[in-house]
């Protein structure tokens, strides 16, 4: 028996070895960003691990910077996420419970139709949306928002399989007791839902922080860097001069860790969610 | 029980409709909703009638101009000057622009196809009025045929917007760019461009761009399977660590690793290319802990290919195993104990368990988005583009590096300086077609298919 303990014991404490070995090689890299963060630098190139020289510089820099107006970019994002987050949540959820809760002619066409169309790699239409909204002269920040909303009815399956998931007896019952099918959306649908309201929210909240494709070419026709968003932003900083060593990389850096923070906090919280969404669709197999 | 006595109208042709019924009826095969009208449900009548009013004049306006103008993409193809010989003038005529004609053309074939939706629903509504009347029931009133809205066609009332955001930024932007595939818009021809059917397609397969189009595809293929595979098998094996007895913090241990995916990959990707770099700190580490005696290029312009594409499905698993760990989580959470137990009980040692039981039955349930993933690595932009924006470059390939997939290349090709639009079009196409494929044979071998 006591070998048996010991020969557990042992493999509990090769197990922690590994897991904590893994853990290091995960977080290093973002340790090491974040200390790039305070490194002091002037060449545009962070080449060791440890920085040889700690400073504030780089987050004063990056708000006080002339060439890059960080601030703006931030609110920029702020509005547009703000925005985007209550109408593709609206959005995403209506078109989520509709397809799952509601039978009509038009329902397994629509899921074929929008299979079809996610298999498209979605750059193919950048140049078409490109030109849709130079037509209608919205290469700004609102039409940004469009194409964030506008793809938002194609982003139902998270919370298509969440809605699955709840009995339709409920809604029958309600039904028999004479409500209307709105009154089950409004009074039953939506408050059991609230765990996915939250999940679809917070998703379209963190996308425009990180989307830096449509928006680079969205935006950067203006030229105008008081109205780009903190995703195009940061990337066009590193990328407009050659390569990926400019002057200001160091405050790229610090920039990044500003806008990674609240988004690593809002993930951690989301994290739970996420996972439901995902294996709700899985789990029937 | 109040059994609900199923009601069943006997059904009506439109030919029956149309001998029988009174005016407005007939008079609502040419002017919509004017059957509605009657029935004084004027906000349909009048929804339907305004539309068709606005639909006509627009057509005979605007309408017309504009879907014959697509057959040719415009008239004028090159800048030239001519001799106008009312004025006796020289007039420079700049080329048409056959990027909008072709946009606005798709658009109107859109409002047209929606027209004929609409004049069908008018019909149908048509028919159903004429069918109550005939039967001498109760024609809904305007009122409840609004309310309606929020009962029976609940539907239809939450769908509009929704609908109207994918016409205009997913079905129209798809349909331009695919009509595109089959027009010589490239560097030759940045404006006017015209109608070349399979012209694109040529050059692509087995023209000028097929040297590099096979090899891309390969490494595409190459990558798509690897980076699945790595990022599934991996997250698994790292999820039943974490799951296993005695660990102690499950969920801290899982938040370490899923941090990772909370940093925007544009910015923990542009600093993995920095730590990878010939002069990075990873060089800078190995270098000072003598493990190598020079630096090595891992992704760069002067990167071995094999270095550089092994370097980016590693750098993948990164970023990707976390999130295959977080759903197996949830699986192995939920696995049935016991057939473990039973095998345990019959001497099974950890990785026979491991091979016979648990994995399979976690592979089972998650095949669906393992095909998903599939899908999504051979779309797999960010990792490449960030990483290694396609380098080492390759001097064999057209516009492409050697670790390039796909749709990187087709972004070079068309910001780039290759600038030929129609082959990226062309790809767009072709890696559908591929991901059509994939997902049609995977899901009819698995379950989920035969449930749904």
């Amino acid at each position: 028996m006591k070998s048996y303990s010991n020969q557990r014991r042992l493999s509990l404490i090769f197990r922690y070895i590994l897991l904590a070995l893994l853990a290091i090689i995960w977080i290093l890299p973002i340790v090491w960003i974040v200390l790039a963060s305070f490194s002091y630098n002037d060449t545009g190139f962070v080449s060791t691990f440890w920085p040889e020289q700690f400073t504030l510089q780089n987050y004063v820099g990056i708000f006080t910077n002339p060439q890059y107006p960080f601030g703006n970019w931030i609110i920029n994002t702020l509005i547009v996420s703000l925005l985007s987050m209550v109408i593709s949540t609206f959005l995403t959820i209506s078109v989520a419970y509709v397809l799952s809760r509601l039978r009509f002619k038009f329902r397994k066409p629509f899921l074929q139709i929008a299979l079809v169309l996610g298999m498209f790699p979605g750059f193919m239409s950048m140049i078409a949306l490109y030109y849709i909204l130079k037509g209608l002269n919205m290469l700004n920040l609102f039409g940004l928002l469009l194409v964030y909303v506008g793809g938002a009815g194609l982003g139902f399956y998270v919370a298509k399989g969440f809605f699955d998931t709840i009995p339709r007896s409920i809604d029958e019952a309600a039904e028999i007791d004479g409500a209307t099918k709105w009154q089950v959306f409004l009074h039953i649908g939506l408050p059991l839902s609230k765990p996915m309201i939250v999940y679809t929210a917070l998703t379209a909240f963190i996308a425009p922080w990180t989307d830096f494709i449509f928006s680079g070419i969205i935006l950067s026709t203006s030229g105008n860097a008081k109205t780009y968003t903190v995703a195009y932003g940061l990337y066009n900083m590193v990328h407009t001069a050659k390569g990926n060593a400019t002057a200001y990389f160091a405050q790229f850096v610090a920039g990044c860790v500003i806008i990674a923070i609240p988004i690593t906090i809002l993930f951690v919280f989301m994290q739970k969610f996420y996972v439901n969404g995902i294996t709700a669709g899985a789990d029937k197999g | 029980m109040f059994l609900k006595k199923k009601h069943v109208a006997p059904k009506a042709t439109y030919r029956e409709v149309w001998s029988k019924g009174d005016i407005a009826t007939k008079l609502s095969f040419f002017i919509m909703g004017s059957n509605a009208l009657a029935n004084k449900q004027w906000v349909k009548g009048l929804a339907l009638l305004i539309s068709e009013i606005v639909f006509i004049v627009w057509f005979i306006f605007s309408g017309i101009s504009t879907l014959g103008i697509l057959a040719t993409l415009g008239p004028i193809k090159s800048k030239k000057v001519v001799y106008d010989a009312a004025q006796g003038v020289y007039i420079t005529k700049q080329p048409s622009n056959s990027v909008l004609i072709l946009l606005f053309g798709v658009l109107a074939i859109i409002l047209c196809i929606a027209m004929i939706y609409l004049y069908i629903v008018n019909l149908r509504s048509t028919r159903h009025n004429y069918i109550l009347k005939r039967d001498g029931e109760h024609i809904p009133t305007n009122v409840q045929e609004l309310k309606s809205l929020l009962d029976t066609r609940l539907h239809a009332t939450l769908m509009v917007i929704p609908l109207l955001g994918i016409l205009f930024f997913t079905v129209l932007p798809t349909v331009f760019m695919i009509s595109m595939a089959f027009t010589n818009y490239d560097r030759q021809h940045p404006i006017a461009f015209s109608w070349t059917g399979f012209q694109a397609f040529g050059n692509v397969l087995s023209g000028d761009l097929a040297g590099t189009f096979f090899p891309v595809l390969g490494w595409t293929l190459i990558w798509a399977v690897a980076a699945t595979a790595t990022t599934f098998f991996f997250g698994v094996l790292l999820a039943m660590l974490i799951e296993s007895k005695g660990i102690k913090y499950k969920a801290f241990w899982r938040t370490v690793f899923v941090i990772i995916w909370a940093v925007p990959q544009f910015v923990s990707l542009l600093m993995m290319a920095q730590f990878l770099d010939y002069q990075g700190a990873l060089n800078n580490i190995l270098m000072n802990l003598h493990w190598i005696s020079s630096p090595i290029h891992f992704i760069d312009n002067q990167a071995s290919p094999l270095v550089a594409r092994i370097t980016v499905i590693l750098v993948n698993m990164w970023i990707g195993i976390p999130v295959s760990m977080l759903v197996s989580t949830a699986i192995i959470q939920n696995l049935p104990e016991d057939q473990i137990e039973a095998a345990k009980i019959d001497g099974a040692n950890a990785v026979q368990i491991f091979r016979s039981i648990t994995f399979p039955q976690i592979l089972f349930v998650m095949a669906p988005s393992l095909i998903q993933q599939f899908i999504g690595n051979i779309n797999n932009f960010n990792v490449i583009f960030l990483l290694t924006g396609g380098a080492p470059m390759n001097s064999k390939y057209n516009g492409a590096g050697s670790t390039d997939l796909l749709v990187t290349w087709l972004y070079n090709l068309t910001f780039g300086q290759e600038q030929r639009y129609n082959a990226s079009a062309v790809l767009g196409i072709l890696i559908f077609i591929i991901s059509a494929v994939v997902s049609l044979i995977a899901y009819r071998h698995t379950n989920a298919y035969k449930e749904g």
